[in-house]
């Protein structure tokens, strides 16, 4: 195979791109896969303890938050998710750091206008539209629940 | 506690995962539109019944991910439509992500209060 040098270096480029990518892929799914076992390991936990299973499912999400926000705190949280990438985003994990991070860095901004304004830079969204996601389908939902449909 | 409940967590809770991090490299997408694709993805896909299956074989795999944040949501905004009829379709699905929601934003107080920002 003949290539100048200009496409040489666009081969390799493409290359190391694809390889970056599939080894990012991995380290998501094996950061990730890994925090999901976590929360299953946290709602065993509770369910032992003597909590029933929608309880222990929610008091196991707000265990992550809350590790998740102080490993943001003490500054794990970046170094770790500099190689899951999507692997701690996307979990929990990820809207827990989404809000503690803003507020961490806004805290010389003061605690109204810097902190507690800075928590819904990212949450904000999140919960604005998926909140009008569930009263969309909460109206479709009640027309069909009051014509018997379910 | 099962094994099979972690294999399965492990399983489905990264593949979620992975399908992001081809987003987020393929579409340079930024972090705040995935999180929020995902949790309107988890309503949609339990309006449809599509999410429901998954939580019942993945567990965790499927409540962890921001989709389950989605579920959480719907499901809420169902149970609260049965019983206050349409008064329900205004607060079913915060109701239902009180908890996770409380929690974040009074965690994250504590932790402004006690950690700086660390420099960059």
């Amino acid at each position: 195979m003949h290539m100048n040098k200009k496409e040489y270096i666009e081969y390799a480029g493409n290359r190391a791109k694809k390889s970056n990518s599939v080894v990012n892929c991995i380290k998501a799914f094996i950061f990730g896969g890994f925090i999901c076992c976590l929360g299953q390991g946290f709602r065993d936990l509770y369910v032992f303890l003597g909590e029933e299973e929608l309880v222990a499912s929610t008091l196991s999400s707000v265990t992550l938050i809350f590790l998740a926000g102080l490993f943001t705190g003490i500054g794990w949280f970046d170094k770790i998710a500099k190689h899951a990438g999507a692997g701690t985003l996307v979990p929990i994990t990820g809207f827990s750091n989404a809000v503690t991070a803003p507020a961490i860095d806004a805290k010389s901004e003061g605690f109204i206008t810097g902190v507690a304004s800075q928590m819904f830079v990212i949450a904000g969204p999140v919960i604005v539209y998926g909140t009008v996601a569930s009263i969309i389908y909460g109206i479709i939902y009640f027309f069909i629940y009051r014509s018997g449909g379910i | 506690m099962k094994l099979n409940d972690y294999l399965y967590s492990f399983l489905v809770g990264g593949a979620l995962c992975v399908i992001a991090q081809i987003f987020i490299d393929k579409t340079k997408v930024t972090a705040a539109r995935i999180l929020v694709t995902y949790v309107v993805l988890g309503v949609v896909l339990t309006a449809l019944g599509l999410y429901q299956p998954l939580i019942d074989f993945a567990k965790s795999g499927a409540t962890v991910p921001l989709t389950g944040f989605g579920y959480l949501l719907a499901k809420g905004v169902e149970k609260a439509v049965k019983e206050d009829g349409f008064f329900g379709v205004l607060y079913g699905g915060l109701k239902a992500t009180a908890a996770g929601i409380s929690a974040s934003f009074s965690f994250a107080l504590i932790w402004s209060i006690l950690f700086k920002s660390k420099e960059k």
